[in-house]
């Protein structure tokens, strides 16, 4: 079937079969290779992406559901080689070690922080619970999104 | 791992997908059970129906006083909806515990009742608040209640030819109140247990998760509630029937907790 998908702005339009997932043609049709794919089965939260902005599984819907809808990857982060304040907490917190939940746990909170721009820290460890990392013990990640997310508001970048 | 092939057809109406249902077909909604399915080919169907295109299906309404939830309305959508959370409150506390915000984004009221999974949130609070489920076909429409529908883990008396259209959920009396409870190991997994409750004064509806197969309705406990029983004897009640200690334990623990909320 031909597709045709918005990503990060740009159109990329392909010939896929109905059971390419849309995480395989994110990485494979586009070659944003961004986005990561764990598990396959909805668990680790590594492919997350944004439909229409929110925040979902890309391994979890097929690339055909997305024909004519508008995604947004981690490479749509950044603007103009200048670090989005998550990517740049994330950075000076240490909130990554090897790196392969990041872009995930980044498409997950960027939708988080819109929605709840001063989140408290329990309302932030339960929108955490959709993305696993295995290397920083999430301590670092949680300190890198409250740290952002009072850049974000304007406030103090270091203090509380 | 990868899906095996199947053809696909992405209909526009009830009246296209009702045409193309049968032994052969599985319906695709939101996709957050079905496509880990296919992903680990589990299930391997010939054609799948996308309903997500099917846009009289996507409503949340209140008509002569009952919640009607159109069957691809996205657990999100359910979730943000004042009108259940002013009136429905019930449903607004299951679905919050419903998989991670990334999974309600994409699954569906629906397919949480389809599916029937006996850890979903959402059967288990619909069974409390007395729900009846609308199944379309080419043969008609017949509406069904939980206990009629509900008949194994992920086991329905969903026809093969049939689509589950609609879900009313039924006025709930003046001063009713409402509990959820539930236990997992970490938030958004699967949950091992859990109890709905609805309490209006001489009336209860009340339904345990993980004590059995399917949702079940704790009759016993609701005629005790309603004849002025204390939660926690209206909890020992609710799971008495279960064989397993831990999980009677469990069950008995959060029904208290779901009624003690419904009871303020």
């Amino acid at each position: 079937m031909r597709i045709s998908v918005e990503i990060n702005g740009r159109a990329y339009e392909d010939d896929v079969e109905p059971r390419t997932l849309l995480s395989d043609f994110i990485r494979h049709h586009a070659g944003l290779t961004g986005t990561k794919v764990g598990c396959e089965q909805g668990v680790c939260g590594a492919c997350t992406v944004q439909l229409d902005g929110e925040p979902l599984r890309s391994c979890l819907m097929l690339a055909v559901q997305a024909d004519g809808r508008s995604l947004r990857t981690v490479e749509g982060l950044a603007d103009d080689g200048e670090l989005h304040p998550l990517q740049r907490a994330f950075h000076e917190a240490h909130a990554l070690q090897c790196g392969f939940c990041t872009p995930g746990f980044l498409m997950s909170m960027e939708a988080f922080l819109r929605e709840r721009p001063a989140p408290a820290e329990h309302e932030l460890r339960e929108a955490l619970a959709g993305n696993l990392c295995r290397c920083t013990g999430y301590v670092a990640i949680i300190e890198a999104v409250e740290s952002a997310a009072r850049e974000m508001r304007g406030g103090d970048v270091q203090g509380g | 791992m990868k899906p095996a092939r199947f053809d696909y057809a992405a209909p526009a109406t009830v009246d296209e997908t009702l045409g193309l249902l049968d032994d052969d077909a599985t319906v695709l909604a939101g996709g957050q059970s079905l496509v880990p399915l296919l992903n680990l080919r589990l299930a391997q169907p010939a054609l799948v129906v996308d309903i997500g295109g099917v846009a009289e299906l996507d409503y949340i309404r209140a008509e002569d006083g009952a919640l009607r939830i159109g069957a691809t309305t996205r657990q999100a959508a359910l979730e943000r909806s004042q009108l259940a959370r002013d009136d429905w409150p019930l449903l607004h506390k299951a679905v919050r515990l419903v998989g991670h915000p990334q999974i309600r984004t994409r699954g569906t009221v629906g397919g949480s009742v389809a599916h029937a999974d006996p850890a979903a949130e959402l059967p288990v609070a619909l069974t409390a608040l007395g729900a009846r489920f609308h199944l379309a076909s080419r043969r008609g429409v017949r509406s069904l209640g939980a206990a009629e529908l509900f008949l194994g883990p992920l086991y329905t008396s969903r026809e093969p030819d049939e689509l589950l259209v609609e879900i009313e959920v039924p006025a709930q009396p003046d001063g009713s109140a409402s509990g959820f409870a539930e236990h997992a190991r970490t938030h958004g997994d699967f949950a091992t247990a859990g109890a709905a409750a609805v309490v209006a004064p001489g009336r209860a509806g009340i339904a345990l998760l993980g004590a059995a197969p399917v949702p079940v309705r704790a009759e016993a406990a609701e005629r005790a509630l309603a004849a002025g029983a204390a939660p926690h004897e209206a909890a020992e009640l609710a799971a008495a029937d279960i064989d397993d200690d831990y999980r009677r334990a469990l069950c008995t623990e959060l029904a208290r907790r779901a009624i003690a909320e419904a009871t303020p």
